[in-house]
C-alpha cells in the first residue's frame, strides 16, 4: 500500500485551494534498468476529488506526471470545515483514498 | 421437435452473448482512455478526447517556467476564463507520449489546475480546453529544459 497523500485545503473568498502531493514512483516505461531490460510503466492513471461526498473533479493521467505527483485546484464554495477527499487509481489496479478538512 | 444437438448449440449461443455483455462494463470501468496517452502527437491525443481543429485563444492560460533546469520536475499550470469547458488538458509535444494530463472540469472546481510534469527536451508545452460544444482552444509555450526527465 502506498504512503498516504499529503492534502492542504484552504478557504479564501467562498472558495478552497486543495494542494495534493500524492505519493507514487510514476514510472514512465521509458527507462532502463542496469541489465538493459525497460522497466515496465507505473503511474497514476485517475485522480477523483470530492467535497463532502460529492464529486467535484476527475483527471487522467499519463505516465508523464512527475514523481510524487502535485496537483492543485479550487473549488468552487468550499468553506472551512468542509472535507475534501482525493482518490487515485494506478495502472496496477492500487488505489489510496484520503481526507482533509478544509482551514 | 429439438434435437439434442440443436439444444446444446442454442445454450452455447446464449452462453456466449452473456459472455459478451459481461465483458461490456468491465470495458466501461476501464475509462481510461489509453489511446489518447500512447498518441504521439499533440493533435491525435486531442481528437481522443473528441476535439476538432486547434484554434489559438487568448482565454486559455499556460503558466510554467521559461527554462526548466530538471525537466523531471516541471510545474505547468493551465486555467481558462471560459465558460463551458469541458476539459483541459497538458500536453508536451517532444514527449514520446504528447499527453501529460486531463483534467475534467465540473461546475463545483475553477477551471485552473496545477501539477508537475516530466519533459524529455526542450519543447513547446500546449495547454488545450475542449468546450462542451466541441471547440478546441489552446494556449502554447515553449519550455527549455536543462536535463532531461525521461532519460535512461
Amino acid at each position: 500500500m502506498a504512503d498516504p497523500m499529503r492534502i492542504r485545503a484552504q478557504a479564501a473568498g467562498g472558495n478552497a485551494t486543495v494542494r495534493v502531493l500524492m505519493s507514487h514512483e510514476m514510472e514512465t516505461g521509458q527507462r532502463k534498468d542496469s541489465s538493459g531490460k525497460t522497466i515496465p510503466a507505473w503511474h497514476i492513471t485517475e485522480v477523483t476529488a470530492s467535497h463532502n461526498g460529492k464529486p467535484v473533479m476527475t483527471a487522467e493521467w499519463g505516465p508523464a506526471v512527475a514523481k510524487n505527483p502535485f496537483l492543485q485546484f479550487t473549488v468552487k464554495g468550499a468553506k472551512a470545515g468542509d472535507k475534501i477527499a482525493i482518490t487515485w487509481k494506478d495502472n496496477k489496479g492500487d488505489t489510496r483514498t484520503d481526507e482533509a478538512v478544509v482551514s | 421437435m429439438q434435437t439434442r444437438r440443436e439444444t446444446l448449440k442454442q445454450s452455447g449461443a446464449v452462453a456466449g452473448l452473456l459472455a459478451t455483455t459481461a465483458l461490456i462494463p468491465q470495458s466501461a470501468l476501464a475509462a481510461f482512455n489509453a489511446k489518447a496517452f500512447e498518441a504521439k502527437s499533440v493533435a491525435d491525443a486531442v481528437k481522443a478526447f473528441g476535439g476538432g481543429a486547434l484554434v489559438e485563444s487568448k482565454d486559455v492560460t499556460l503558466t510554467g517556467p521559461d527554462i526548466a533546469e530538471n525537466g523531471a520536475v516541471v510545474p505547468i499550470g493551465v486555467s481558462t476564463t471560459l465558460a463551458g469547458v469541458k476539459h483541459l488538458l497538458i500536453l508536451v509535444e517532444k514527449n514520446p507520449s504528447a499527453l501529460v494530463a486531463k483534467f475534467d472540469v465540473s461546475d463545483a472546481v475553477e477551471p485552473n489546475f496545477l501539477t508537475r510534469a516530466k519533459m524529455g527536451q526542450s519543447s513547446d508545452v500546449y495547454a488545450v480546453a475542449i468546450t462542451a460544444d466541441g471547440k478546441t482552444l489552446y494556449a502554447k509555450k515553449e519550455i527549455k529544459v536543462t536535463l532531461g526527465g525521461c532519460g535512461g
